[in-house]
């Protein structure tokens, strides 16, 4: 097994209430610790907040605000404003996160307008393709027949009928320096995304993806491998954008078939069930598109 | 009451301008805006204050007025003093964030040009947008004319960030009737707004250096107590809008009421209450009026939230009539503050006759002709007091 060291304080403190394996905090840990303390960050409604931030308690060790669930691009821009004008800019970096809801659906509008003025904010996005808070209802970030309660599996239906939208390239057409998709089940490529996106001026965005234990099924002991899986498939293909440009891939050696992704996964479980198969290639046919802009090799 | 003798800082300005000075004059740092649904020249002023260097601001101009009030929101919980404005929808759609800026407890400061609400679309004056966030913990003043508003703003800084009060402040000014309208109007300098208004100094804020925990959820062993603590801060905010006001009114010497402002109130048979600029209109009225042998009164609510209660009863003797005169309306229920103020006196030992009368829905003009009528309606009690609706016209309803 492989140890991360830590040689820094959480600065999500031991103590929240997230669930065993949950890939959001994993994933917000990793992204403050990658940032350091010198930061102000906010945070939508959601499991991020819910398991941070009960009165009396909090886990941020970083000055952190929660507002609504829409608005956390909102909020930060008036933080960044406020720091200009107060001549404290150097104080601190702003990030703001969301969830995929938070995100693609509910906030997008503020994202937009936080992306499009300028700000210098870190966007993070973390994505676990679901609302899970709420009880695992489909969003825009859901993948293509991922069962969710609201995108059941019934005789008429195979689960989300919808493609996932492709929120990073939504984010680069505001034409922002930098955006880069990551994952928890690739933690140094994560942390050094994190730091390279706050070293560039204006705004940047970050998609996490971050395996759900409870809304995805899966054994809460399979949260990186599950991560790593989806990477491994080419279902999420791990990237960087510079200026609108892609400027770098992290390579898989060996590319998995969709399956190897769906046998963890309850979500999928209806896809490895006879009669599936022609769900199954159309999913596989998202993957093979992705390999093929991403220069992935062929599935061995 | 305007005491200025001299016409030294007289201006003759549109009503958004004259805000917006009075905005620049009180060092707002962050302001955000969105242009339409619909906004006044008040941002546009600000926008042109700004670039020209006269205010060091962020001017940040957003995509909606949800994001107007999150990004204040975000700056005043960074402890800069924030302003933001709109009207009609754009009231409606900033409202879940104003309900939020309240619960955090951020001096934010915001003014509303008020207008109707659609449907049917229609962008004039009346006040069914500041009644709709109500009862979202946003204290809420209403200016008579364009020199009230100046001075309410001025004021308002005061209020909301004095750390008794800490609450989001709303300027509530008659969209059109004020925001449009040209009148000769005293600004302070900026020495003198300096002095009544020092630098905000935030009980807590963003920074790293004191890192601490914004906006966390309580469950219901400790959610009551939040909401309890800001209606006390809603309660303690009505001493310090007439303790504001006087010491304003001393320094500047312009004193336009604290919670109210009576006009000929201590020996009236009929008097006439409302907010914003139908109170010009009322006083008109009532001078005319006196002058034919009736005794009216005018009692002028200048705050709305929270509601001056007692300040009304000290204000109304017993045995006066009293006609609320509303631009707006709780559909299928009461004129709105006309429900406030008959709870105000339900259980006191004496309660006046309370009538109310919608008037002026959607830019419809309010005339002294108009208040003489509802006067005349008051003279005789209607038993049940029910509710009218002044200068509808009936041709209209019968087409169906």
């Amino acid at each position: 097994m492989t140890t991360i060291s830590r040689s820094v304080k959480p600065l999500i403190a031991p103590g929240h209430t997230a669930c065993t394996g949950c890939g959001l905090l994993l994933g917000a840990r990793l992204c403050l610790e990658a940032a350091g303390k010198e930061i102000i960050v906010t945070f939508a409604t959601g499991c991020l907040e819910i398991t941070t931030s009960r009165y009396p308690e909090s886990a941020w060790e970083v000055p952190a605000i929660h507002s609504l669930f829409e608005n956390s691009a909102a909020v930060a821009s008036g933080i960044e404003a406020a720091l200009k004008v107060l001549g404290r800019s150097q104080e601190a970096k702003v990030i703001a996160q969301g969830g995929d809801g938070a995100t693609a659906d509910i906030g997008l509008q503020a994202l937009s307008g936080m992306l499009e003025r300028g700000h210098d904010i870190l966007y993070i996005c973390y994505d676990n393709e679901a609302y899970m808070n709420t009880g695992v209802q489909r969003s825009s970030l859901t993948p293509l027949a991922a069962r969710t309660r609201t995108s059941p599996i019934g005789p008429s239906s195979w689960g989300k009928s919808a493609q996932k939208k492709d929120m990073p390239a939504i984010a680069a057409a505001h034409g922002i320096p930098y955006v880069a998709v990551a994952s928890v089940g690739y933690p140094p490529d994560l942390q050094r995304k994190v730091k390279k996106a706050l070293s560039i001026s204006g705004p940047k965005y970050l998609q996490v993806h971050i395996p759900c234990p409870l809304g995805w099924a899966h054994d809460s002991s399979l949260t990186i491998k599950v991560a790593q899986l989806a990477v491994q498939t080419a279902l999420y293909p791990l990237y960087e954008m510079e200026n609108g440009a892609i400027t770098s891939v992290r390579q898989v050696s060996r590319r998995l078939p969709v399956t190897e992704y769906f046998k963890h996964q309850g979500r999928f479980s209806h896809l490895l069930r006879p009669g599936a198969e022609a769900e199954v290639a159309k999913i596989q046919a998202v993957a093979d598109a992705n390999a093929q802009k991403f220069g992935y090799p062929p599935i061995r | 009451m305007v005491k200025s003798a001299s016409l030294e800082g007289l201006r003759v300005l549109e009503g958004s301008r004259a805000v917006a000075e009075a905005v620049k004059l009180c060092r707002a740092q962050v302001i955000s805006a969105y242009p339409i649904t619909p906004q006044t020249h008040i941002v546009e002023n600000l926008a042109e204050i700004v670039a020209d260097g006269e205010l060091k601001a962020e001017f940040v101009n957003v995509e909606s007025e949800h994001s107007a009030a999150s990004v204040v929101l975000g700056a005043s919980a960074t402890g800069a003093r924030t302003y933001t404005s709109t009207s009609s929808q754009g009231m409606a759609l900033m409202s879940e964030v104003l309900y939020n800026i309240a619960g955090l407890r951020l001096p934010v400061v915001l003014s509303c040009g008020n207008r109707a609400l659609s449907a049917p679309l229609n962008i004039w004056n009346d006040q069914q947008d500041s009644i709709y966030v109500r009862d979202s913990g946003v204290i809420q003043l209403y200016a008579e004319d364009n020199q009230e508003a100046v001075d309410m703003h001025i004021q308002a800084y005061k209020i909301a960030e004095d750390h008794r009060v800490l609450l989001p402040l709303m300027v509530c000014i008659d969209g059109f009737l004020l925001t449009h309208t040209f009148e000769p109007v005293y600004l302070p300098t900026q020495g003198e707004v300096d002095a009544f208004l020092p630098a905000y100094q935030p009980l807590y804020y963003l920074t790293p250096q004191s890192p601490l925990t914004m906006g966390a959820f309580a469950e219901p062993d400790k959610y009551m107590e939040s909401r309890y603590m800001i209606h006390q801060a809603m309660e303690r905010a009505k001493g310090i809008i007439e303790e504001v006001a006087q010491e304003y009114g001393r320094i500047f010497g312009r004193y336009q009421g604290g919670l109210v402002e009576e006009y000929q109130v201590a020996d009236a048979d009929v008097v006439l209450m409302g907010m914003g600029s139908m109170v010009t209109t009322m006083k008109v009225a009532a001078d005319e009026m006196r002058e034919q042998g009736k005794k009216v009164g005018v009692l002028k609510l200048r705050a709305y939230r929270p509601f001056p209660a007692e300040a009304i009863r000290r204000a109304l003797r017993p045995g006066v009539k009293v006609a609320v005169v509303e631009k707006a309306i709780s559909l299928g229920g009461l004129g709105i503050t006309t429900g406030d103020l008959c709870s105000a006196f339900y259980n006191q030992t004496y309660r006046p006759y309370i009538r109310g009368f919608i008037a002026g829905l959607g830019g419809r003009d309010i005339s002294p002709t108009s208040l003489k009528q509802i006067v005349n309606r008051m003279e005789a009690e209607v038993e049940g007091g029910e509710l009218e609706f002044i200068g509808l016209n009936r041709e209209l309803l019968e087409e169906g």
